[in-house]
């Protein structure tokens, strides 16, 4: 009786939600013009700013005003092609104040150093004399850029194979987990870049010592973490596949390892983390080229607007390799989707 | 021995050390003959053992005294002639419902020359469409039907099922209980199936042992002997379920102090 009347009761709500609906869309979609616009009035100001206020420190200011055009163009662009999708348009707004306070913040500091002077040379460049290297500088930042990237990957690569390959060790097989993990734990806590000296005198080149101190801080928390894993495998999965007919090695990698395959990318996440770090330091205390190395030689120039634009490279390279990270992650963990937050 | 019991159970003894120090006699001498291609059902009050006769069956777990033979030789470790659901939540979550079930396959080693299977089992369980699922996306009685599909796969010579409808609602329940007839009645394997659910032990089995607890033993075994297809609601089903509820009743009236092993 009951469920038969809040059907009818339903049948008569739909049309009008429906209406509620499209009246609720077309509100939305000007509200959504609205914000796009304002995403992209920061960084017109900024680009007033630096055409229409005169320079005191007599700056180059071209590639500074191209980047603004084109970061404009760009977000305009994207806008336009997330009015199509729902969720895309839900995304674009949400980043929409803060793409608004970054184009304010670059007039602020366009004003207070480029224009005015107020923020010190050399140790305060304002943002067209930084963007103004990309430029200038472009084949000796590229080749150090290149230099770091190919150091990173060495690096962290064989650390994340080692890592894996003595976490499995480790978590299936008692003999090695006594004798060795006791040894990971000890030698794990201790910052890679402190075996810089050894590193430096055993291996025959900087780049080859330089491998060798990320492949050890990434080795680390990807052993502990893969170990941590397996162990923590429940026991049912491994009833199950024995009463399937299963060997060990089946238990192992198609059991553990994929069970632990969450905690790897956890340590794999930290690992990176620690790799940058290991990667700048080496670079400046040891390194013939890459951006640590860059950083330090401009340092010594006392051309900080070079070190600067060193650092917005790296913070956007560093990002590029943990949105990679993140995205073969979610491919390999599409059975967790649901299951974790 | 009698050339139509598949598993011989003789004398079995097993004890357990609980978390206060105290033994638990598990199951105590306890004998059975499991005849080929039946449906035998294991029913008692938890605590009576139950579940341990099961996983001894496995290899799961060893006995201390006695010993369990499968077509005459000794059952020592678990292995793929007697397949076991558990539960729940025994699929692999990492793998897909598909792959869950070829899993049951590949741990032998023997996919390649069995790949077909996989499809024909999905179809016999009625999961099509949800071939690329994984488990946390289907519900719980699916879960179950692809368990059992995954131990039926290997084709065992019998399938151990412990409480495997325990987890479900009613009308899930009744309905897993008719596809678990069904497969038993196109393979022909022998089930085993432990519940503490007396209505559904009289619709599924040939034999009923009432198990007792404390210590572990068999107190009776009932031929059911009802035609089938059966009927819940019919005055023989009724009478024996009553029966069954009775010696269930007067075997746990002893006042005891309750404890889970």
């Amino acid at each position: 009786m009951s469920q038969s009347f809040s059907a009818v009761k339903n049948s008569g709500a739909a049309p009008a939600a429906g209406r509620g609906r499209l009246l609720e869309r077309k509100r939305s979609g000007g509200r959504y013009m609205g914000m796009a616009l304002l995403s992209l009035v920061g960084f017109a100001a900024a680009e007033a700013v630096s055409l229409a206020v005169p320079d005191a420190q007599g700056v180059d200011d071209t590639v500074y005003r191209f980047l603004l055009a084109g970061l404009i163009l760009l977000y305009a662009g994207i806008a336009v092609f997330s009015w199509f999708d729902e969720k895309r348009r839900a995304r674009f707004l949400s980043r929409v104040s803060f793409r608004f306070a970054m184009g304010l913040l670059l007039a602020v500091w366009d004003l207070l150093s480029t224009k005015t002077g107020i923020l010190p040379l050399p140790f305060f460049p304002g943002p067209s004399q930084v963007t103004a290297v990309f430029q200038d500088d472009f084949a000796f930042l590229l080749s150090n850029t290149f230099y770091s990237l190919r150091l990173f990957f060495f690096g962290f690569f064989s650390g994340v194979v080692l890592g894996v390959g003595t976490g499995i060790l480790i978590g299936w097989f008692a003999k090695v987990n006594y004798w060795v993990f006791p040894a990971l734990k000890l030698t794990g806590v201790i910052p890679a870049v402190a075996w810089m000296p050894f590193a430096l005198t055993v291996f025959p080149t900087s780049f080859l010592a330089g491998v060798f101190l990320i492949a050890i801080c990434a080795w680390f928390p990807v052993a502990f973490m893969t170990a941590q894993g397996m162990a923590s495998t429940h026991k049912v999965y491994f009833e199950v596949a024995k009463t399937l007919g299963a060997k060990q090695s089946y238990l192992l990698f198609h059991v553990a390892l994929p069970n632990a395959v969450p905690q790897i990318f956890t340590g794999i996440s930290t690992a990176d983390g620690l790799a940058f770090t290991t990667l700048v330091v080496s670079e400046m205390m040891g390194a013939k080229g890459g951006l640590g190395y860059y950083i330090n030689w401009a340092k010594a120039w006392s051309s900080y607007y070079k070190v600067y634009a060193a650092i917005i490279i790296m913070a956007v390279l560093f990002s590029l390799i943990m949105k990679a990270i993140t995205l073969i992650q979610k491919r390999l963990l599409v059975w967790q989707r649901g299951i974790v937050k | 021995m009698s050339s139509e019991n598949l598993i011989e159970i003789s004398s079995v003894s097993r004890t357990y050390v609980r978390t206060d120090e105290n033994e638990v006699e598990a199951l105590k001498n306890i004998s059975l003959s499991v005849r080929k291609g039946e449906f035998l059902s294991i029913i008692g009050p938890s605590g009576c053992g139950k579940t341990t006769l099961l996983r001894l069956i496995a290899g799961l777990d060893r006995p201390e005294a006695g010993k369990i033979t499968l077509e005459g030789r000794e059952i020592t470790a678990p292995g793929p002639q007697r397949g076991y659901v558990f539960q729940q939540g025994s699929l692999f979550p990492w793998l897909t419902v598909e792959k869950n079930i070829a899993s049951g396959l590949k741990a032998r080693g023997v996919y390649q020359e069995h790949k077909g299977d996989v499809a024909r089992f999905i179809d016999l369980i009625g999961l099509n469409g949800f071939e690329k699922s994984y488990p946390h996306q289907i519900s719980g009685g699916m879960a179950q039907r692809v368990a059992i599909a995954r131990a039926l796969i290997n084709r065992p010579a019998a399938l151990l099922l412990d409480e495997p409808m325990g987890a479900l609602d009613a009308f899930t329940r009744a309905d897993l209980q008719d596809k678990l007839l069904e497969l038993w009645e196109k393979n022909g394997t022998t089930m085993i199936l432990v519940t503490h659910d007396v209505d559904e032990a009289v619709y599924l089995s040939d034999r009923i042992v009432i198990m007792t607890p404390r210590p572990g033993q068999i107190s009776e075994i009932l031929d059911v002997g009802l035609s089938r297809p059966r009927n819940r609601g019919t005055e023989e089903f009724m009478a024996l379920r009553g029966k069954i509820l009775q010696k269930l009743h007067l075997a746990s009236s002893v006042p005891q102090p309750e404890y889970v092993i």
